[in-house]
């Protein structure tokens, strides 16, 4: 490989050929119509992502306004309990899972690859079907708020509340089965985001050079990773309760109604921070391009985020204070709780200095963010409060929590996310919104949200406490209601401004915004096309545009890498993480109807189960599955053609397998993902068994016979090392012993997979009669799962082989699937250990 | 408490709760409310105002000067705003850490304080929660016959005696709270938790369910009943008493049709055959302040309305509608179980 640049130099000579530009417009060309559907260009993908975040918005917004009209009087009869209830729950579950997560994840995929000078993320088609899954998704849960069956559990549903005995109906199951599979989707975002960043980055920004919102989004989607497995734990333990009663929550039976908070808190804190956390990046963003200067404390931001996100796990029990938990862990969370107010500290001293020692340009952005700063500000410290144990005994599910939580999101999240739909929009099609609509909707907005939220400090401190769809008349609140109620439909106004000023430019009333017009130093601002900038600028600082004033006008000339197509399709440079050196030209798969396809089959396939059609959930499920292996069949392609020069005396090979390839990145997190997950229902059997150990079995007699465990696990042992030999056999080009070795490994891995059910059968346990069956019974189906993961996964590379498209060239999907195959390997033999060495050791 | 009591302390915890309201500028908040962290009539409710006042000032000051700061920044030429990465230092780090030091230390003597019983053997209460009433049982009181003394929706303690709330829920989860004596703790099925209550100023002071727990959540609220120590003694002694006999036909013909309606089944009222155990006791109903866990006022009328149309008034709850009683039997049967005080 080639040195890098030496700073005079200019990757690629000047003039370029006429056919350069041609072939890359050719390769990039969007499609029309109906085609629409088959796109996985982020710029389309992700404003019609960015649309839909704020449709449901709105629809969650709109469901407040009229429990905010049910709550204006004491006494009122405007909804009743059953809808209110609907409402509350579909109203915080739309915020949280539908709106406030995916718009984070959806600017990063519209935002991310711009500012990276990437043409596309690394897996163009995950997004498009994450975004479909995401929109048929989120349109069924809301629209079971038609129909009166949507979830009225809470938006935490909180067992035994949303058990099968105490919520019969298909509500909770709506929950439970929508979430999780828009779960997915967020996860799918995750993957995308964190290989996006750490593979897709220009030559020379090494990871010093990164800007503060791919920080951001870095940490964000590696808090998903380890985050939403918990959420996913917990919503598939309880849906199984539900299903067959395995009383994972069931205290009679030796469940633990505990058991849920750990999990859901464990995932609903960090998912604060995943929400604010992009947020925060985008304000480290506008703030130094409004005030004409660098940030101020670019290292201590990046610490501080990061900082945030190891903090944010150690938080989730203050969501628990008033549970019970012991007075010295409960200090412990608390002390947790107030050290995560540093790193946000850090940030607001760090923009409030990057203000004073700049010259502030005043842009509906620098309202939004003024306001912003104030309303995050104070939500902070109304949160230091509540991490104080004794005040947050009185504040907690009061009305104090509801104005701190909209203080710290509304504050926190949504008026950066506006002040970012001010400031960026002029990259989406090189129109401005109004300045005045703008100003007009920011005030209502402030203004309203204010009167709305700060008085119910005070009621919630008058004991008013939460989800209460009526209250009595004498208790003092009538007036704080009232004043809450009109200043939400002044802060809907506002929002409604916004949306009227967005429609203006859509239907073509925006001014024309010039180059830069915010005059901002980093490369999101470089004219670009569907195919992203012409060229791929080499980075030398944080602030390019600011630091090379004529890099704008080289890069749109071609002067940088990659200023064609070379290959004649889409691809952009994958570069080393850390150093951020060349090291492939990644082919990228263009518009296709596969991944809408197992999009909507997907989302089909989980509406059903909702709706209890078990068996006609097949049909989408299967078909959803053959949309899957459409999709990725003719990825992989192998080297198909020579090493291209990429500029800057970069020749790089079109094809890289092992763990360089973008792919095994991609595997290598969802096995994180995957892991997490394992841990969680690890730690669910050791938490049930400190809940009821009077359900554990007492001495061996009731146990299997320890020949079950080293049989089992030799058998995983085995399969582990058919695996690698197969690989061997790939490597040495031998296909009937690669054929022969995976099938031979399936084979095992059947067999010690169906062998831990049946011994705990045949030892006459019995998955509904205790929290210890379930969980023993859990733990094997989740081996079971993998292993028909892994029938798909085998298949799908038999197939290959067979159709000759693996060989020691051409092994990335082998490769992927052997990550997953090991990994499975080594899961069964941990949950062996867990199941048969735990109950002899520790009762 | 001794230490605390005194017409002098009232007026200051007056002037603490208009501080407050004040200073969060809401008029509105000077109403004086039964059920309100502003208003504390118990050791622990007072001590957590403190702390508040403590947390609202504290923030108020850091609020107002960082906005300042703000402000300042943003008319402030460049050239004049001091300093660039102290702030980060000075602001972000240093000033947190030390600060949030200190207020550990005084939230966990703050926390102790409120766990403290001084001494004194508390007086024990059980208090389990039901979708949505409350059942509470004085588990070292025995009423005539050997039970433990239980009753509904209403705890009466002595004033200035710690009370140990052991609390737990039957069905779902449930939390226990009365702002206006202490912080609230969570009714798990399944587990057992403890809150110590200090009541201090007689008077009612009313509770809430505070975690949502289905259809009728925001119907879900109950009484404490501060008294005098020698007024709960004689409440006690009243309390142990079975039901008093009916006086007059009416009265006779109301518990004749209560005891045919089936009521029993659910409900014990302890005297006579009623003895069932699914809702709450009603040995001694008349005398309690409100009725349905709070949801309506405690009137022979009202109790009748309630009878004929429970579901009407709090739909999904356990007891069902008796539409089928004519109106001489629920009039009856409401002034019988009135006049069990």
């Amino acid at each position: 490989m080639t040195p890098p640049l030496d700073d005079a130099a200019l990757p690629n000579r000047l003039p370029r050929p006429k056919e350069e530009l041609e072939a890359l417009k050719r390769a990039w060309k969007p499609t029309s119509g109906l085609g629409l559907l088959k796109e996985v260009n982020n710029n389309i993908i992700g404003v019609m992502y960015i649309a839909t975040a704020l449709l449901f918005f709105v629809i969650s917004g709109t469901l407040a306004l009229v429990m905010r009209t049910q709550l204006a009087v004491p006494e009122n009869d405007v909804l009743g309990h059953s809808l209110y209830n609907q409402f509350f729950t579909v109203h915080g579950t739309g915020m949280m899972f539908l709106f406030a997560v995916p718009i984070v994840e959806a600017i990063g995929v519209f935002l991310l690859p711009s500012m990276l000078a990437a043409r596309d993320l690394p897996f163009p088609r995950l997004s498009a079907f994450a975004f479909w899954a995401y929109l048929f998704g989120g349109l069924a849960f809301f629209c079971s708020l038609i129909f009166e069956v949507a979830p009225d559990g809470g938006w935490f549903m909180y067992p035994p509340l949303t058990s099968m005995k105490f919520s019969p109906g298909i509500n909770a199951d709506f929950w439970l089965l929508g979430i999780g599979f828009i779960e997915i989707s967020a996860i799918a975002g995750a993957i995308e985001i964190i290989v996006g960043i750490l593979r897709t980055r220009p030559p020379g920004m090494t990871l010093d050079k990164i800007p503060v919102y791919c920080w951001s989004m870095l940490v964000m989607a590696g808090m998903i990773v380890f985050a939403f497995p918990a959420v996913i734990v917990a919503t598939a333990l309880l849906e199984i309760e539900r299903a067959f009663d395995w009383p994972f929550f069931i205290a009679e039976r030796g469940g633990a109604p505990l058991l849920w908070q750990h999990l859901f808190w464990f995932f609903g804190h960090p998912e604060v921070y995943i929400i604010f956390l992009p947020a925060a990046g985008l304000v480290s963003m506008m703030v130094p391009a409004l005030a004409q200067r660098p940030l101020v404390g670019h290292d201590w931001v990046v610490v501080a985020l990061v900082g945030t996100g190891f903090f944010s796990f150690g938080l989730w029990v203050h969501h628990m204070f008033a549970t019970g938990i012991p007075p010295l862990s409960l200090s412990f969370f608390s002390a947790a709780s107030m050290a995560v107010s540093v790193p946000a500290g850090i940030q607001v001293f760090a923009w409030i200095a990057t203000l004073g020692k700049g010259r502030l340009q005043w842009t509906v952005a620098t309202w939004f963010l003024l306001g912003f700063l104030f309303i995050f500000v104070a939500g902070g410290l109304t949160g230091v409060m509540v991490a104080v144990i004794p005040f947050d005994w009185q504040a907690h599910d009061s009305y104090f929590v509801v104005a701190h939580l909209h203080y710290v999101l509304i504050g926190g999240m949504v008026f950066p996310v506006f002040a970012g739909l001010y400031h960026w929009w002029p990259t989406l099609k090189g129109t401005m919104l109004s300045e005045r609509l703008g100003r007009w909707a920011f005030w209502m907005m402030f203004i309203g949200f204010n009167v709305a939220f700060f008085p119910m400090h005070v009621s919630g401190l008058m004991g008013m406490p939460r989800r209460v769809y009526t209250y009595p008349g004498d208790l003092g609140w009538n007036v704080l209601n009232m004043v809450s109620t009109v200043g939400a439909f002044v802060m809907a106004f506002g929002v409604l401004l916004v949306l009227i000023d967005m429609a203006r430019d859509a239907f073509g009333r925006g001014r024309p915004a010039p180059e830069n017009p915010w005059k901002a130093g980093t490369l999101e601002w470089i004219p670009n096309d569907n195919y992203a900038t012409r060229s791929i600028p080499h980075v030398r600082s944080l602030y390019p545009l600011w630091d090379n004033p004529s890099l704008s006008r080289e890069v749109q000339e071609g002067a940088h890498y990659l200023p064609g197509a070379p290959t004649r399709r889409r691809e952009t440079i994958v570069t080393s993480p850390i150093e951020a050196r060349p090291q492939y030209l990644m082919p990228m798969p263009g518009p296709h109807w596969s991944h809408f396809l197992a999009g909507l089959f997907t989302a089909a396939h989980f509406i059903c189960l909702a709706v209890q059609l078990y068996w006609v959930s097949l049909v989408p499920g299967v078909l959803a599955i053959a949309s899957v292996f459409w999709w990725v069949w003719s990825l992989d392609k192998g080297a198909d053609h020579p090493p291209q020069d990429v500029g800057g005396g970069w020749r790089v090979p079109v094809y890289l397998q092992g763990s360089e390839n973008h792919s095994w990145w991609g595997t290598a997190v969802l096995l994180l993902v995957d892991g997490t997950a394992f841990a969680c229902l690890c730690f669910t059997y050791v938490f049930l068994w400190t809940v009821s150990p009077d359900v554990w079995p007492v001495g061996t007699d009731a146990l299997p016979g320890l020949g079950w465990l080293f049989g089992e696990a030799a058998l995983w042992v085995v399969a582990a090392g058919a695996m690698l030999l197969a690989s061997r056999a790939v490597a040495g080009n031998r296909p009937w012993a690669t054929r022969g070795l995976l099938l031979a490994g399936l084979l095992l891995m059947l067999a010690a997979a169906v062998a831990e059910p049946y011994n705990r059968i045949a030892s006459g346990l019995v998955a509904s009669e205790s929290a210890y069956g379930a969980i023993v019974y859990m733990l094997a189906s989740w081996q079971v799962f993998h292993v028909v993961i892994l029938v798909l996964m085998t298949g799908f590379t038999l197939a290959r082989s067979f159709a000759g498209r693996l060989h020691a060239r051409r092994r990335v999907t082998f490769d992927n699937v052997m990550l997953v195959w090991l990994y499975t390997c080594g899961q069964g033999i941990v949950s062996l250990l867990l199941v048969h060495l735990f109950p002899r050791l520790a009762v | 408490m001794d230490r605390r009591s005194g017409r002098s302390e009232g007026r200051r915890r007056n002037w603490r709760g208009a501080a407050l309201a004040g200073g969060m500028g809401l008029l509105a908040a000077c109403e004086r409310g039964p059920q309100s962290a502003l208003h504390p009539a118990g050791r622990n409710a007072e001590a957590i105002l403190d702390l508040t006042l403590i947390l609202v000032a504290g923030g108020g000051v850091i609020f107002l000067f960082v906005m300042a700061l703000a402000g300042y920044a943003v008319i402030a030429r460049p050239e004049r705003f001091p300093g660039g990465r102290a702030w980060i230092i000075g602001g972000g780090l240093v000033f947190p850490i030390v600060t949030l030091t200190a207020l550990q230390v005084y939230e966990f003597a703050v926390a102790r304080q409120l766990s403290d019983t001084g001494g004194v053997e508390p007086l024990r209460i059980e208090v389990t929660g039901y979708m949505w009433w409350w059942e509470v049982r004085y588990p070292d009181v025995r009423v005539e016959g050997g039970e433990v003394l239980r009753t509904a929706n209403r705890l009466v303690i002595p004033a200035g005696r710690p009370v140990e709330v052991v609390v737990t829920a039957a069905d779902v989860i449930h939390s226990f709270w009365v702002p206006s004596l202490g912080g609230k703790m969570d009714m798990i099925p399944g587990h057992e938790n403890r809150l110590i209550l200090v009541g201090e100023r007689p008077g009612t002071y009313r509770g809430q369910c505070a975690e949502y727990c289905g259809a009728q959540h925001a119907l879900m609220a109950f009484d404490v009943v501060v008294e005098p120590p020698d007024r709960f003694e004689e409440w006690l002694a009243a309390e142990r008493r079975p039901a008093a006999e009916p006086e007059g036909p009416q009265q006779t013909a109301g518990r004749d049709a209560f005891l045919r309606a089936g009521c029993g089944s659910c409900h014990t009222v302890r005297g006579t055959p009623a003895n069932g155990a699914a809702g709450p006791d009603l040995t001694h109903v008349g005398g309690r302040g409100a009725l349905a866990a709070g949801t309506l006022p405690n009137t022979p009328e009202a109790l009748a309305g309630w009878i004929a149309g429970a579901q009407h008034i709090k739909p999904e709850n356990r007891m069902p509608s008796f539409p089928i009683l004519g109106g001489d039997d629920l009039h009856a049967i409401a002034v019988w179980l009135e006049s069990l005080k």
